[in-house]
Order: C-alpha cells, then structure tokens, then sequence
C-alpha cells in the first residue's frame, strides 16, 4: 500500500488553473509569503481518483461487516436518519439566528426538535430534565459532575470524594478526577456485582457522588440499585448513572425510576447516530429536579402560545459546556430514531440486543473460559485463559477474527477481568451472522491449541500483516514527510 | 518470579530495603500483566509520597494503571532512564527496571508489606 506522496511526479497536475489576474506581488508583504514551495503531492485528476477509491474499498465498517465491539454499542444507523439530517431545512440554518431579536421565529423547527428530544429522553430514561449540549459521553459525565459540585457548593456541602467500581469505564475516574474529586475505588465481587459492604465502609460525609454503569461493564444488572440509592441520599452523595449502557435496559428499567440523579445518555450508542470515526457524538445529560437549576444554558422553553424559545435566565447555571446546542444534527438523527422505532421498537431494540448476546454467550462458554457464565445483559464478557496455556493471548484472538471478515471484540476490558473478550453483538444483527462469528470463534479457539503459532501471526487476509503496536506506541512518528533539517 | 530479598504491596509494587531507604519497582508478575510497557510517568525527585496512594501511572499497550508507593517517605531519585526505554520493566523488573528511590521510611509500615512467601499466596488467591 502506498501513500499518495509515493505516486507524485514533480510537474504532474490535476488541473489547469487560470493565470492569476490579481496583483498578488503588490498585495502581500514580503515577511507574510512563504519561501518555498508547499509539499503537495503532483497527480493527475485520475491518478486521485484511483488512489482514494482504492482506499475506500479498503474501509471496513458496520456497512460492510460484523462490529461486535464490547461496550461500544455498534449498531446498524438506518440511512433515513441521514437523508432528514441533510435536509436544507435543517442542514442550511445558522446556529447564532436563533440568538438575534426574532430570529428563533425563523427556527422552531429545529428548536422543537431539541425540545421534544429531552421530553422523549425524560419519558425513557425517567429523568426530569434534559440537556443536550454535551458533546460526547465523557463530555456529558464531566457535565453530570460539574452539576453535581455545583450542587453541593449551593447546598454548603463540603464533598471531595467519588466512588467509582473497579470495573468502570475509565471515562469515569478521569471526568470525576477533571471536576476536581478524589476518586475511591470499590471493589467488584465474585458475582460480579457491586461489593455492597466495601461500598457502605467507603461511603461517608466527603462522598459527593457514586458513579455507576448498570447494567456494569462485564453485561450485569445490579438488582440491589435502589439500596445502593438510598445509601448514597443518605450522606446526600449523588447517583450518577453511566448510560453507556443503557441499550440494555429500554422500556424495562428507568435509571430516574431506580432514583439515580443525574445521568448521561450515548446518542451515538444507544439511538443509533454516527459513531467512532464516523462522529461526532452526543451525550446529553438528565437530571432529578434537584439538580435542574445547574443544567448548562441556553435552554429551552415552551410559550404559552406554543412557541419555543432560548431561555438563559438560570442565575444557578454552570453556564456554557459547548458552542451553542451541542451537536445538533446528532440529536436530530436520534430524535428521528426515538420515532421511528417507537414505543414498541425500543423495547425490541434491548429485547433482541439482550437475546443476541445471550446466544454467543451460551454458545461460546465452552471454548472459553467464561467469568459470568449464567447470564448476562447486551454484551458478554469472556476471557482467553484456557488459551493462554498455549500462549494465546486475547489480542491473537481478535487478531485472527479478522481474517474470518468480523471486528474484533473489545479486549482487555474490563480491566478486572484478565485476558478480557467482551462482545456486544447489539440486536441489529441477524441470527445467520451470529451463527457465522460463533463459528469463526470455535475455530479459532481449537487452532489456539492445535496451531497457536498461526493465531499468533494473524491476520493474513489485510492489507498489512500484525501491526507492531508497542513499537509504534514507544517510537511515535506522526510524520510521513521526514521534517528534520 | 518472586524475589525473597524484598517485599511486596498487594497492588503488586516492590520495595528493597538499604538503611533509611529503599528502591521501588513494579514485579515480574504486574508487568506481566500489562503487557509491553510503552511509559512511565513517575512521581518528581523531592516529593512526598503516601503509602497505597497513586503516585505515578505505567502504559502498557493494553491499559494506563496506576501506580501506588508501597510506602510512604521523600523520592530522591528515578531511573531516568525509563523515559526513553521503559522497557526495561519488562525485562528486568527488578534490576534496571526500578522506578524510583525513597527514603525517611516509616518502620511499621515497611514490616506490614507482605515477604515473598505471602506475596506468593496472595497472588493465587487473586488468580
């Protein structure tokens, strides 16, 4: 494979640019030109368009293939999002109209839209308040955070500490840590649950908040949340609910139900938005009443007459978290999501999420060691120990997933479970194409034994073989161009 | 690998005694764990560090951890060294992949760090 400055010729040119009818020479000083040439690639028109197609079929993407990335909600985006996020009425609006006298007359369609999006978010997640400002999950848990102190500031509460399970998504100690608490760790039972005794001995009068994903990261619900709450409420820590994983658990549980306080939802996970390169994201973030008065401004409310309108009058409000609404045309596609699935839909969507992940688990437990082997939740965790006796590490695994057309799972997380696989085939895929990775999965697990040299040089099938990954995270080279002089 | 002329934190560190002081590093068994080690960011020359408290973070290829001193006192030096080839940690852990020297040490707090033997049986309760 070959980059496009390898196939440059030096006077090679796409086009024919008219000579220049403007003095340049009189126009731009001498100290603001640039002294040489810039390092452009010379090609021709068709020398560009062969070269970019090829990388393009290239791509491998949820388009193309199987992406049972653990944790990270990889499902299908139905194409209609896209066509009414492209439409002119809202694609053309401009961001700062709605601020100028008058100017949100001309666009209630789009406030509306981010209007209903936080009633729809509050009916489904039981939340009372939205904000959709936030521009990804780790965004909306530092919001969710920066509430939280701003909280106990009002409430003369003197909090430094957060409480955080060993299992979390790391975003989690890193947004908490940034809002400027200490983190406390609790430690994950043998079930894989929350150890509830370690938690009630490092809960206290410092602890401003518990932060939990529920289900957690190893695809297990806690049914003891609401003791959970009420052991937090006691000492006036807020409930923070991690919506990670929230496909899990749509229309059957409601984190502001279980009383958690304030959570961040993934519009890029869950609602079916652009994701991973493909972003941006969104994280918008619910609150309990208690907590609305801090929600980040501008928001939104409804005329008497119907009408919508910026308000920014929340004296309380931990001000901006973003440029203008966060992303809106990321909420317009999840709005666009919420009805076309509907009620029913949604239920489906974690019913069937849920069943598929089920079905790999159960269908896998054999050939792998399985930590959580009962049940779990919209993605399992399994673990390549027995096949680690043979030197196969899980890395080898994912590796050699790809050369059977499949995206290799999460590895190495959650942190607590060692040589960690965790897959999350979302309810987007069919029965043929689980039946297909379980396969390829089978397969690789009797090779790890029989031939683990070959799964250690994985994959065969792509464009570059085994990427060194420690040399190029100790050897960072981020230039093509050899820039020293 | 288990050495016998240090001991150990449960959160896998190792220290080795000299007089008022001792050298730090991580065990055979954490790095390991991690994987290829890629940085280190160890905690400054002078600072003051708390037994069981993070005082710097290890990247592997696989995950950022933490670091915790298995034992409180003032850092007078790091292997410096690390910074351009931490791996080091992976092939000699408790050679020339020390992270750093520490001193005024408590008594009390050295003896309650686990021996080879007890560090041994702690690891396989954890596996």
């Amino acid at each position: 494979m070959s980059v496009i400055y390898t196939k440059s010729v030096p006077g090679r040119r796409g086009v024919k640019l008219p000579g220049c009818d403007v003095p340049v020479d009189h126009e731009i000083p001498e100290n603001l030109r640039r002294r040489e040439d810039a390092a452009l690639a010379e090609l021709s028109e068709l020398d560009v368009v062969r070269h970019f197609t090829e990388l393009s079929r290239k791509n491998f993407g949820l388009d193309t293939n199987f992406y049972p990335l653990g944790s990270c909600t990889m499902k299908y985006n139905p194409k209609v999002m896209e066509k009414i996020a492209a439409l002119e009425g809202f694609s053309q609006l401009h961001p700062l109209l709605p601020q100028l006298y008058g100017g949100c007359m001309l666009e209630q369609g789009a406030i509306a839209v981010i209007f209903e999006l936080e009633k729809l978010l509050c009916e489904i997640t039981g939340m009372d308040a939205f904000t959709t400002h936030p521009m990804a999950g780790a965004h909306g848990e530092l919001t969710g955070m920066m509430l939280i102190a701003a909280y106990h500031k009002d409430r003369g509460n003197r909090k430094t500490e957060v409480l955080i399970p060993d299992e979390a998504h790391g975003t989690n100690p890193a947004s908490a840590a940034i809002a400027g608490y200490e983190i406390v760790t609790v430690p994950t039972g043998d079930n894989g649950m929350l150890d509830i005794d370690t938690l009630s001995d490092r809960l206290n009068e410092k602890t401003a908040a518990i932060m939990l994903t529920n289900p957690n990261t190893l695809g297990l619900f806690n049914s003891q949340i609401e003791k959970v709450a009420a052991m937090a409420h006691h000492y006036d820590a807020q409930l923070y609910y991690d919506g990670a994983n929230l496909n899990a658990i749509l229309g059957k549980f409601r984190p502001g139900d279980a009383r958690f306080d304030v959570m961040h939802v993934n519009l890029h996970k869950t609602f079916a938005t652009p994701h991973g390169g493909g972003g941006p994201g969104a994280g918008p973030v619910g609150v309990k009443r208690h907590l609305e008065p801090f929600l980040p401004i501008s928001r939104i409310r409804k005329r008497t007459d119907g009408t919508y309108a910026l308000d920014y009058d929340y004296p309380k409000s931990i001000g901006y978290i973003a440029p203008f609404y966060g992303n809106f045309a990321v909420c317009l596609r999840a709005y666009a999501y919420i009805l076309l699935q509907g009620r029913q839909g949604l239920i489906d969507v974690s019913e069937h999420a849920v069943l598929n992940a089920n079905y790999i688990l159960a269908s896998l437990k054999e050939q792998f060691h399985a930590p959580y082997p009962d049940r779990c939740m919209h993605e399992c965790v399994l673990s390549a120990v027995k096949q680690l006796e043979a030197g196969v590490h899980a890395v080898d695994i994912a590796k050699a997933l790809i050369d059977y057309g499949f995206h290799p799972p999460t590895i190495y997380f959650p942190l607590i479970v060692k040589e960690a696989i965790m897959i999350e085939p979302t309810e987007t895929e069919n029965k043929e194409t689980l039946d297909r990775f379980i396969e390829a999965m089978k397969k690789i697990a009797y090779k790890a034994l029989d031939d683990p040299q070959k799964i250690k040089k994985a994959p065969k099938s792509t464009p570059v073989g085994r990427l060194d990954e420690t040399k190029a995270a100790r050897e960072m080279d981020f230039n093509y161009i050899d820039c020293k002089p | 690998m288990i050495k016998d002329d240090r001991k150990y934190s449960k959160t896998h560190e190792w220290a080795m005694r000299s007089g008022d002081s001792a050298v730090v590093g991580i065990s055979d068994h954490a790095q390991d764990a991690l994987g290829d080690i890629t940085f280190v960011e160890l905690p400054k020359v002078g600072a003051t560090l708390k037994q069981g408290k993070e005082c710097g973070v290890i990247e592997s290829v696989k995950a950022a951890s933490d670091l915790y001193s298995p034992v409180s006192g003032k850092v007078t030096e790091i292997n410096g060294s690390l910074e351009t080839a931490p791996e080091a940690i992976n092939s000699d852990p408790y050679g020339s992949g020390w992270l750093f020297k520490i001193t005024s040490l408590d008594d009390a707090e050295f003896a309650a760090l686990m021996d080879a033997a007890a560090y041994g049986t702690f690891m396989e309760s954890e596996a």
